[in-house]
């Protein structure tokens, strides 16, 4: 079985699953609300829980186990059944791409990726969804938020990897 | 069996959708990281040929299925500077991350360290959201609020032509990709 399918028959794929995650679950695909949920819960044992529990957003968003968190424990297992099907499981550290511009210390690339989380998360909140929340799903219902949001980010995108990597290389 | 699904039932659905998704974006590469930033540096198009069919098969049957009554719209409010500085944050942390939160969390499964790290890079972004939100809320999320618009509210073509466009356009940028992608194969084989 090949590892990886054409991405046009992925994307169909996607869209499909959102048919059904509309009309039948009415539960729009998004990752990063139970992520920032999963935050709150985090921090109740530096803060405790009352602290978690009366700040404004995580009274709005606490942890449940409900549809869209049980949704990310979903694609993590999803992966996992995929990777072991496919037999594709591979430790990684240092990404090829990555190697290749910045050398292949680990450190390097874990603080940038541990960063790099950070500042994904905090951008995705502030815009109210990622890029399932916003990128697919809200696009595909012809929402400004989510167009503006999706332009927004291939921009900095593009231009943060011309920063970082430049015109050349692999 | 009344559609949608409501109260616990709904629940035990969430993990064959989270695993079909999980398992499409693992098929699709990208889970990746080298797949997502040579979209952004512009040598791969994997991503953007996933996103946009998506919304575009994605779109057109939940556009029928609002339009027969059997799907309800859940538009996020557009507060437009809240949704920029978000967008421009978001594309700095996804090249120096290499994954979004989706495929983040499902690139853990691959075996990637540095996706797993980043996922808890994730979960300190969200502490500083909830501990920044009451200020965001106050004074970020109400400048350019515009509330839930959509497209068409914005510019009055109705619903069909807006996805049409997208469509055409969205074909259209996929020819020209496999137009050049067979040149350059061409080019390096001969």
């Amino acid at each position: 079985m090949n590892a990886t399918w054409r991405p046009y028959w992925v994307g169909a794929g996607i869209g499909v699953l959102s048919w059904v995650a509309f009309a039948v679950m009415n539960q729009p695909i998004g990752i990063s609300t139970t992520v920032s949920a999963a935050s709150g819960a985090c921090l109740t044992p530096l803060l405790g829980a009352e602290a978690v529990a009366s700040n404004a957003y995580w009274k709005k968003t606490p942890l449940k186990l409900d549809y869209p968190t049980v949704f990310v424990l979903g694609t993590f297992l999803g992966a996992l059944a995929s990777v072991i099907w496919g037999r594709a499981f591979r430790w990684q550290v240092v990404p090829p791409v990555w190697r290749s511009r910045f050398g292949g210390r680990a450190w390097v690339r874990l603080a940038a990726a541990f960063l790099g989380g950070v500042v994904v998360l905090y951008g995705a909140r502030l815009a109210g969804g990622c890029t399932s929340g916003h990128g697919i799903s809200g696009t595909l219902q012809l929402a400004l938020s989510s167009w503006v949001f999706f332009l927004s980010l291939f921009a900095s995108g593009v231009a943060t990897a011309l920063a970082l990597f430049g015109r050349t290389g692999k | 069996m009344k559609l949608p699904i409501t109260g616990d039932a709904l629940v035990g659905w969430a993990i064959p959708m989270g695993m079909i998704f999980g398992a499409l974006l693992h098929r699709g590469a990208v889970t990746r990281y080298d797949v997502i930033v040579n979209q952004f540096r512009l040598r791969d198009f994997t991503v953007m040929k996933v996103m946009l069919t998506a919304i575009v098969v994605g779109g057109a049957g939940v556009l029928v299925l609002h339009g027969a009554d059997l799907a309800a719209y859940h538009i996020k409010p557009a507060n437009l500077l809240a949704v920029i500085a978000g967008g421009l944050l978001f594309g700095i942390g996804m090249v120096l991350y290499g994954y979004c939160p989706g495929t983040g969390i499902a690139a853990v499964a691959t075996g990637a360290v540095d996706a797993l790290v980043g996922v808890l890079g994730m979960l300190v972004g969200g502490m500083l959201y909830g501990l920044t939100y009451p200020w965001v809320r106050d004074h970020i999320e109400t400048v350019w609020a515009m509330g839930k618009k959509r497209l068409p509210e914005v510019i009055s073509l109705p619903d069909w032509a807006w996805m049409g466009g997208l469509a055409v356009v969205a074909v259209g940028f996929f020819l020209l990709l496999e137009r050049k992608s067979a040149s350059s194969q061409s080019a390096s084989e001969g």
